[in-house]
């Protein structure tokens, strides 16, 4: 962990102009997503560098899950630009124009980006193995061997060993979010979104799902986001913590700066509501 | 009327070439259905407008008009400038073609049933379209709509008496002929007997089939 290390390396979350940084990982440039009218990030505009853990927090519908989910390509921006390890998520340039991407080109930016869903998403017709095993196989090309060694190991990792030949809906909540981890984790991604993880388990699994997650956050240079109500665990992983609002970044710092003296107002009433 | 079983032993070996041909029709039919129908759910979710539209008013043209109607087409216009099939092999194919857009239905249904969350996964590990569809979607898909499937095949059963329109002479057909000929009523009861036999079974089983599956 690295939470000492200055927040310098960032560049200014209100910068709309960004400049190049070496160690930049992830940039949303004037960045905008509606639905039905309702503009849910508005000209948005951070970077991440590489290897942080970065969490967002707000008020629900303030458009952080939608930012996780600009990034896995599951909705497309309207406006701006998203670039991860230097190449556009969404777009290519063709003829120095810059250009909606083509689905070949976005499968391969994409590949360094896994994600947790808040509702594990497990594949329910396979088992657990065969869920860890199924992307590396198909996507990375890894042998049947190399893939299950790998599913294995990851296993072991979140404390899962044993139970490789269930079928997901004979695991708890907790146990299935940490098969969804080693999954994400299997395709060895650059960065990882975790989207609410903990939300849609019972009380007393949620400690063991964060656990897994801090041993990630420390043994590992993946680069994490992560959208989540668990404070504590903000606090303990984030290297920055940023806050929204409205579709915009309200005030960005390291977590002790967020939690202990925010700048603003209204980051003082949301984590005065939910701590 | 008294029951005469002389009149039973006299129909039965029509009876089985009747069953043998009801069996023919219903096994080759089904299967046109159950595949054809999974081709046009498909082809009907394609982001391509000049795939789907065609689709969409063929299965809608086909849903809308009578299988006698298309039994006819198949039989007599159908020969004119294309090939020409016997009675039995047009009869199964106007029945897996008529009945595979009802199942695309049934697809449909299974298909939009599955969590938008599959998708996002599948989406989220980079899987292949094709990955995603044979391995993610449609084995839960299908899974949940094999009870509607199997309906369909008791509907097909029921519908199949049309085929001897064509000449396919299936049960109720070769009783017809046979009552015909012999002024008799025994042979029609048998066949509806024997429908019976079939269905009711294979209904039990799709009750059964649908408490494992649809969970």
């Amino acid at each position: 962990m690295s939470a000492e290390s200055p927040h310098t390396a960032n560049t200014p979350v209100t910068d709309a102009n960004p400049a190049v940084d070496g160690s930049e990982l992830i940039r949303f440039d004037k960045v905008t997503k509606r639905f039905a009218g309702n503009t849910v990030l508005d000209n948005l505009c951070f970077s991440v560098d590489s290897g942080k853990h970065v969490t967002l927090i707000g008020p629900s519908g303030s458009g952080k899950t939608t930012i996780l989910r600009l990034l896995m390509t599951l909705v497309k921006p309207d406006e701006g630009t998203i670039k991860v390890g230097g190449d556009y998520l969404t777009h290519e340039e063709r003829g120095g124009k810059l250009v909606p991407a083509g689905e070949k080109h976005i499968r391969e930016v994409r590949k360094n980006i896994g994600m947790v869903f808040q509702q594990f998403n497990l594949f329910p017709n396979m088992k657990v193995l065969q869920n860890i095993m199924e992307a590396p196989v198909q996507v990375l090309g890894l042998s049947k061997d190399e893939a299950e060694a790998r599913a294995r190991e990851l296993l072991d990792m979140v404390g899962l060993a044993d139970r490789c030949d269930e079928y997901p809906s004979r695991l708890s909540g907790g146990q299935q979010q940490r098969v969804a981890i080693a999954r994400a984790l299997a395709m060895r991604p650059q960065v990882l979104l975790l989207d609410e993880v903990t939300s849609a388990l019972d009380p007393e699994l949620v400690a063991g799902v964060l656990d897994v997650l801090r041993d990630v956050a420390r043994t590992t240079d993946i680069t994490m986001l992560c959208v989540t109500h668990e404070m504590n665990f903000a606090r303990d992983i984030s290297d920055q913590v940023l806050m929204f609002d409205g579709g915009k970044v309200v005030e960005s710092g390291s977590p002790e700066k967020i939690f202990g003296d925010p700048d603003h107002d209204r980051t003082r009433e949301f984590l005065s509501a939910v701590l | 009327m008294n029951w005469d079983w002389s009149n039973v032993d006299a129909f039965m070996p029509r009876f089985w070439d009747g069953v043998l041909v009801t069996l023919q029709a219903l096994a080759g039919g089904a299967v046109i259905a159950f595949v054809l129908g999974l081709i046009w759910a498909i082809a009907l979710r394609s982001p391509t407008r000049w795939v789907r539209w065609p689709v969409a008013a063929f299965t809608e043209f086909i849903r809308n008009t009578p299988l006698l109607v298309q039994l006819f087409f198949l039989f007599y216009v159908v020969p004119e400038w294309g090939p020409s099939m016997s009675p039995l092999v047009t009869g199964i194919v106007g029945l897996g073609l008529h009945y595979s857009t009802y199942t695309s239905e049934v697809y449909r249904a299974g298909i939009e049933g599955v969590p938008a969350g599959q998708w996002e996964a599948a989406t989220a590990l980079s899987l292949p379209k094709r990955r995603t569809w044979t391995a993610v979607i449609l084995p839960q898909a299908v899974r949940r709509v094999i009870p509607a499937l199997g309906n369909y095949v008791i509907v097909m059963l029921k519908e199949s008496p049309q085929l001897a329109a064509i000449g396919a002479l299936e049960m109720l057909g070769e009783a017809r002929g046979f009552s015909n000929e012999t002024f008799t009523f025994e042979a029609i009861s048998i066949v509806g007997l024997a429908f019976i036999v079939i269905a009711y079974p294979a209904s039990v089983l799709l009750r059964v089939l649908e408490r494992r599956l649809v969970r």
